[in-house]
């Protein structure tokens, strides 16, 4: 819940509602991207942009090796399975 | 637990290490107890256990686990409010995995699901929203819980919730906030600490400025650390320098996410949708000041508080459980009178036991180190 996962903007789903599919470890899955654009960083402007999402919402820009690192270490203390599982379930049960 | 080898550049943590055991001597000389680090957030407790950092350390160096698993500080009575409110039945209760599992005086939301209430993991408060979407003639509550991480996450839900005008969905609202609870735990008498290795997200939200009365009042260092076992090497080490120098300042070693001034808009977010409350109660610490926040007279439509009853049960920890003096860093989860005993990850007693960044799970999980820390102790 805390740590967050990496992921890849690939694509704006909604402009005016700041929603964006992001590519988690594969998994695709729309996140809201409000707390990471602005007027000099317009939503369009983030795609193939590298972020760290917290419960379903972008919370910052990374870089691909600080993405890399964080998924690495995310698998090393285990926290990546549960969240994935969360995430695909809740895919699945309620989308 | 892995051995330093395994770092992803050993080199440079033994490096580290090697500083850190300079630098702690000198540190330490003359005083007649080790120093005392508290890392603050739960994740980072993940790490030092997963990767063994306590061991690597040397014995001049204790580390003291503090409150940052928001799971882990949820007092029973709200579990058991909560569980009352999932049992209304026009409620769907929702809220993430951790915190279905935490125990409540008579059961958890999980026992509360298999007895038939509505009760469903999210992985996000935006999947609550869709399932009131999807079922209007349901009342969809969200149990939001965490520190500043996920509270931006649950402001937006609400003010999207208003942008579409949807009027059965509702927040059981237990955010906490860090700051109150470091100065909790400064003021608190039995404690004795040197520095914090502060949190990596929260600060990521709310940025550098909120920490600064920690090195201005109470003259204590505080680094803003990663979650990389490298980033806590570092962010000791950093603690350590300012410590030998008698200085103490807010420092930033996680500086690749976390800017100075936070997430602007994260933090506007939180100003508009909450707003703090008197007092919270924590699993073990009791109530503190100004440490909760509650949803705004101005969104009250969206708060299960206000339109459910709701018992507001205050239920005292169990006796036997020692979740306060372990999280005030007082005593160490294995010489809890129940720990690995009647109160283990699978029947956790205790809310320590419960969630994975819960300092006595990690001891549970990685821990056994018994051996360890005997070999620790200095010899005289």
């Amino acid at each position: 819940m805390c740590l967050g996962i990496p992921g890849k903007i690939v694509e704006i789903t909604s402009a005016e509602n700041k929603l964006a599919l992001v590519d988690v470890g594969g998994v695709k899955r729309e996140v809201n991207i409000i707390c990471i654009v602005d007027e000099e960083h317009p939503p369009e402007s983030c795609i193939g942009e590298w972020v760290l999402v917290h419960v379903g919402f972008a919370m910052t820009r990374i870089n691909e090796e600080e993405a890399k690192r964080t998924l690495e270490l995310l698998q090393e203390l285990g926290e990546v399975q549960e969240e994935f599982q969360a995430m695909k379930n809740s895919a699945k049960e309620n989308l | 637990m892995k051995h330093v080898d395994e770092f992803r550049d050993p080199e440079q943590a033994q490096k580290l290490l090697e500083k850190i055991s300079v630098l702690a001597k000198q540190v330490q000389a003359g005083k007649d107890r080790p120093i005392h680090i508290m890392e603050v957030c739960g994740g980072h407790t993940h790490t030092i256990f997963r990767y063994g950092i306590k061991q690597m350390l040397p014995p001049e160096i204790e580390l003291v686990h503090g409150p940052g698993c928001p799971v882990c500080v949820l007092p029973m009575g709200r579990v058991d409010d909560c569980v009352a409110l999932a049992e209304h039945p026009e409620v769907i209760l929702t809220t993430f995995g951790d915190a279905m599992r935490v125990p409540g005086s008579q059961k958890s939301l999980l026992q509360a699901k298999a007895e038939g209430a509505d009760v469903r993991m999210v992985y996000s408060p935006t999947d609550a929203l869709s399932i009131a979407r999807k079922h209007p003639e349901k009342e969809v509550v969200f149990f939001a819980l965490g520190f500043e991480t996920t509270m931006p996450s649950t402001a937006l839900t609400v003010l999207q919730a208003e942008d579409e005008g949807i009027k059965n969905f509702s927040l059981f609202c237990n955010h906490i906030t860090i700051i109150p609870t470091i100065k909790a735990i400064l003021d608190s008498p039995d404690l004795q600490l040197d520095g914090f290795l502060g949190p990596g997200h929260v600060s990521m939200i709310i940025g550098q400025h909120p920490y600064l009365f920690i090195a201005d009042q109470y003259k204590r260092p505080l680094v803003i650390a990663g979650f990389e076992p490298l980033d806590i090497l570092q962010s000791i080490w950093m603690i350590l320098n300012q410590l030998k120098e008698q200085r103490h300042e807010i420092e930033n070693q996680y500086g690749r996410v976390v800017q100075n001034e936070g997430n602007h808009n994260a933090q506007e977010a939180i100003e508009k949708v909450f707003e703090l409350r008197e007092f919270f109660e924590w699993r073990g610490l009791g109530s503190i000041e100004h440490s909760g926040v509650r949803v705004r007279e101005g969104y009250a439509r969206y708060d299960a508080e206000r339109k459910f009853s709701i018992p507001n049960l205050k239920i005292a920890d169990p006796k036997s459980c020692q979740c306060g003096e372990v999280l005030k860093g007082t005593l160490k989860p294995k010489d809890c009178k129940v720990f690995g005993t009647t109160c283990t990850p699978e029947t956790p007693l205790g809310a320590l036991m419960v969630s994975t960044e819960g300092a006595c799970a990690a001891y549970y999980s990685y821990g056994r180190m018994d051996s360890f820390e005997s070999k620790k102790e200095p010899t005289t």
